[in-house]
């Protein structure tokens, strides 16, 4: 009844609509429903953004649509309408035609979204074989002019390229690529810049609208960042418990929001935190690091020839005691090398470095050992830096053991950290029983153990949800003034680095570009890069109102 | 190009390791008490001083260990392996009569395997919530589980004895003068019994290892975009986590192949199949030590050769292995 009547129906009826969307999570899950009566709908031509916190649902109901939530997970109610039929209740046979031609979707992480053993060319070329669509030849011209729209430099080359020869940022764009090869009426990104650093972060939000506007399609683009909203929404709809908090224009729900929940999401976009001026507590030296270098060596892929990569390029700095100084930098960009070079876990070709007056980089073997307590190490992923079969005290525990502790003073110790990071009397499980906050603080505890001087903490809180960042970050700070602790943090996130930083390294190419107070760097750059990386943060209020006048808002 | 200098690195690597087992392999067997001509002499009945050193003398086992060391390896290099005292024959016109053999059984006792077990595991993991998927694994754990040797006898009890379908022994019916195709079909007939014998454990540890790899890789998200792009399951399952799942396969499937010559005593034994193991086995029982030393090269040799191409193989299956190397 609507093909006499097009244009209007197009911008009248919602291209798909959920309606008490009920999904029943396994027995033993920590709640019965993933979703509970969750309704909205998606607009032909808008781009809605879904957003929370993990645990809150917002790709459960994506899944769904596409017919592939995980098992033992399915949906017990609720419709889900898309062009005349309720996506839960045709075959899967049925869904299976609708996926990849008329929806499309896109993942989280590039990097393991890909087959390894494929090449670029032949995974989208599966999409028009899956959908009996074009002949050979037109298969793989259609693909390269998928490429091209991408935005993929050289793609000749990509398209024979292997996905590990290609980076994250490639690798987004040939999901892309994917997702957009039938031209679906609707994209689901599930997250799908949140594993990139700031700017490739801002190239995709980019792409993604551009080929939004080209292409007229919907877009519903689940993110736990109100900043990317700001950037991107026409809507938003935000979640938490598997419900919805608030559902409203997004200039509107940024401007004016109704709920304290979505408040303190707002709060938390990167641009709105600006740091506070503050300096060292002391200003006796404690890490003088000159002319660091170091150079690795590598085969090279498809874009970059084999060559020498210097990760490192005579770095300089010095932190003075009680102080925490932020590096940033783009991945790539050798902020990583540093910290591991600073606890010795990987050896500079040149440089010293002095910690409290002991040449750091001269000890070797037995005095090395001895001394390495001194700096400890806090790493980005709290689950895999545990290991899984030992009770987290005895994790805890074992770094003053191996240092001469005997094992029940360390073990009582052990106990009294953990109280210290939040977690008493847990000393007895394991780190599976934990969640990845609660596994960061086990982290926090084990480093303090050995009563460092210095504690390096790479990407630290990149792996958790904003409220929990902000819970550790907390903690890091308390404890910093409790235990007179100095920090090195590294991170490619300017709002954790603005939120905790006395002094700030910006990093590029293994040079550092910048470097001063917190405040001033973010406030007055000098140089171009660092106003590079400030301006690709989602959601500066500039860029959002500039986005929002060319999208034009009714 | 980076690739053809690897594969004459693994070559050269491959002919000083052959040399260190020749060398090993000597002076482990000279290790062993009593030498060859006690044990013929004693064989003939002749126990007196002036034989025996008749004998050594005449085998070279008078002279010092280096200079017998010496002329072993010089001969090797010139594919000269001694001669067997025992059978009055060079070394390796005995390897090279029983070779084909026991290539024939091994190869296809480990292509079948290979082939039947990956097909098997694949059904067992996308079957694994069913009743089918159990009974193919079930299937397995029993020929996991099960000795070689009573197979082998209860083959031969039910199809040759009772049913007379195929032969119970040998390389092929002695006293016919087949050739050709008739040929063939003779000794593809014997080989049945003792290649499915030979088959069945890898093919079961195959079947295993397929369907693991296989339920492991259809978590990975690769899958998950597969499926979005609304692809058939079972393009999927060949496309995307069968080849995956291929990788452990290849490398467990290569030290396999090493083994091959060499592998099959027990099977050549009950089907009096003419091959190495048997061979071997009567080598070792007669002290023939240049015999012995043989075969140990050869079979040296393949365990080396195979490993080679399990790396050319990844190579060509994985391409970030051929990138990284």
């Amino acid at each position: 009844m609507n093909k006499g009547n097009h244009v209007t129906s197009t911008t009248d009826t919602p291209l798909l609509s959920l309606q008490d969307l009920t999904i029943a999570l396994p027995k033993g899950a920590d709640r019965a429903y993933a979703v509970e009566n969750l309704s909205y709908d998606v607009l032909r031509g808008e781009i809605l953004c879904v957003v929370g916190e993990s645990g809150s649902g917002k790709s459960m109901a994506a899944n769904a649509i596409m017919g592939l939530l995980p098992e033992g997970v399915r949906p017990v109610g609720g419709k889900a309408m898309f062009a005349g039929q309720d996506l839960l209740s045709i075959t899967e046979k049925q869904h299976r035609k609708l996926r990849g031609l008329r929806i499309g979707m896109i993942f989280q992480e590039p990097m393991t979204a890909l087959n390894p053993l494929m090449r670029v060319g032949a995974q989208i070329n599966e999409v028009f074989e899956a959908h009996s669509q074009l002949n050979r030849a037109e298969r793989g011209a259609k693909a390269l002019e998928l490429l091209k729209e991408v935005g993929l430099p050289d793609p000749e080359k990509a398209i024979r390229a292997y996905p590990f020869q290609l980076s994250g940022g490639q690798r987004q764009r040939v999901m892309i690529a994917m997702a957009l090869a039938l031209e679906p009426e609707l994209l689901i990104a599930d997250e799908p810049t949140t594993a990139l650093d700031v700017t490739t972060q801002a190239q995709i939000l980019d792409l993604i609208i551009d080929l939004q506007k080209r292409h007229g399609m919907a877009v519903m683009f689940i993110t736990h960042d109100f900043g990317v909203v700001a950037e991107i929404a026409t809507r938003v709809c935000v979640m938490r418990h598997g419900q919805i908090i608030e559902l409203g224009q997004a200039k509107e729900v940024l401007a004016n929001p109704q709920h304290e929940y979505t408040r303190s999401l707002i709060e938390a976009i990167p641009s709105n935190i600006v740091p506070e001026a503050r300096g060292a507590e002391t200003d006796t030296l404690l890490l003088d690091v000159k002319g660091l270098n170091k150079v690795f060596r590598s085969n090279g892929g498809l874009f970059k020839p084999a060559r020498e990569v210097r990760a490192l390029d005579d770095v300089s700095f010095s932190l003075a005691k009680g102080e925490t100084i932020g590096i940033v930098g783009e991945s790539g960009s050798g902020k990583s090398t540093l910290g591991r070079c600073i606890v010795r876990l990987e050896t500079p070709d040149s440089g010293t470095m002095s910690l409290s007056g002991t040449d750091f980089m001269q000890l070797n073997g037995e005095s090395l050992r001895r001394q390495r307590k001194r700096v400890q190490m806090i790493f980005q992923d709290p689950y895999a830096s545990l290991n899984p079969r030992t009770r987290v005290g005895m994790a805890i525990a074992q770094g003053p053991i191996a240092n001469g502790v005997p094992k029940q003073k360390a073990l009582v110790q052990a106990d009294d950290l953990l109280e210290l990071v939040g977690l008493a009397n847990t000393a007895n499980r394991f780190p599976h029983e934990f969640s990845g906050g609660q596994r960061q603080r086990i982290g926090i505890a084990r480093a303090l153990a050995l009563e460092p001087e210095l504690i390096v903490a790479d990407e630290a809180v990149s792996a958790l949800d904003v409220s929990i960042q902000a819970q550790i970050l907390k903690l890091l700070e308390d404890l910093k003034q409790k235990l007179s602790l100095s920090l090195l943090f590294i991170t490619h996130d300017l709002r954790v680095a603005a939120q905790i930083c006395d002094h700030i390294i910006v990093m590029q190419h293994g040079c550092i570009v910048e470097q001063g107070p917190a405040r001033d760097v973010f406030l007055a750059p000098q140089q171009a890069y660092t106003r590079q990386l400030l301006e690709a943060i989602p959601g500066r209020p500039e860029a959002t109102e500039a986005a929002s006048r060319q999208r034009g808002y009714k | 190009m980076l690739y053809a200098r690897l594969i004459i690195m693994r070559l050269l690597k491959a002919v000083i390791v052959l040399f260190l087992i020749v060398i090993f392999n000597f002076f482990l067997i000279h290790m062993a008490p009593g030498d060859p001509a006690v044990v013929m002499a004693g064989e003939a009945g002749a126990t007196d001083a002036e034989f025996l050193n008749q004998l050594r003398e005449q085998f070279g086992l008078d002279q010092p260990l280096y200079v017998q060391l010496w002329n072993y390896v010089s001969g090797i290099a010139t594919l000269d392996f001694g001669y067997s005292y025992r059978q009055q024959t060079p070394v390796f016109d005995l390897i090279m009569d029983r070779l084909p053999a026991t290539l024939l059984l091994t190869g296809t006792a480990f292509v079948m395997s290979l082939g039947l077990g990956i097909l098997a595991g694949s059904m067992a993991a996308a079957r694994a919530k069913k009743l089918s998927g159990s009974l193919i694994m079930a299937l397995a754990l029993v020929f996991y589980a099960t000795p070689l040797f009573w197979v082998a006898l209860m083959a031969v009890m039910l199809f040759s004895v009772q049913l007379e379908w195929l032969p119970a022994y040998g390389y092929y019916t002695v006293g016919t003068d087949l050739t050709g195709f008739a040929l063939v079909l003779d000794i593809g007939q014997h080989l049945i019994l003792p290649a499915t014998t030979l088959a069945l454990f890898s093919m079961a540890v195959y079947t295993r290892m397929t369907r693991t790899s296989m339920l492991e890789a259809s978590q990975q998200d690769y899958v998950k975009t597969a499926r979005a792009k609304g692809l058939a399951p079972g393009v999927i399952q060949r496309r995307h986590i069968l080849r995956n799942a291929l990788l452990p396969i290849i490398t467990l499937a290569g030290l396999q192949a090493g083994q091959m010559v060499g592998g099959a005593i027990l099977t050549e034994t009950v089907f009096a199949w003419p091959g190495i193991g048997r061979l071997m086995f009567e080598a070792l029982m007669q002290r023939d030590y240049n015999l012995l030393l043989g075969i140990f090269f050869f079979s040296a040799a393949l365990v080396i050769a195979f490993n080679i191409i399990t790396d050319l193989v990844y190579g060509l299956v994985d391409p970030r292995i051929k990138e990284s190397s």
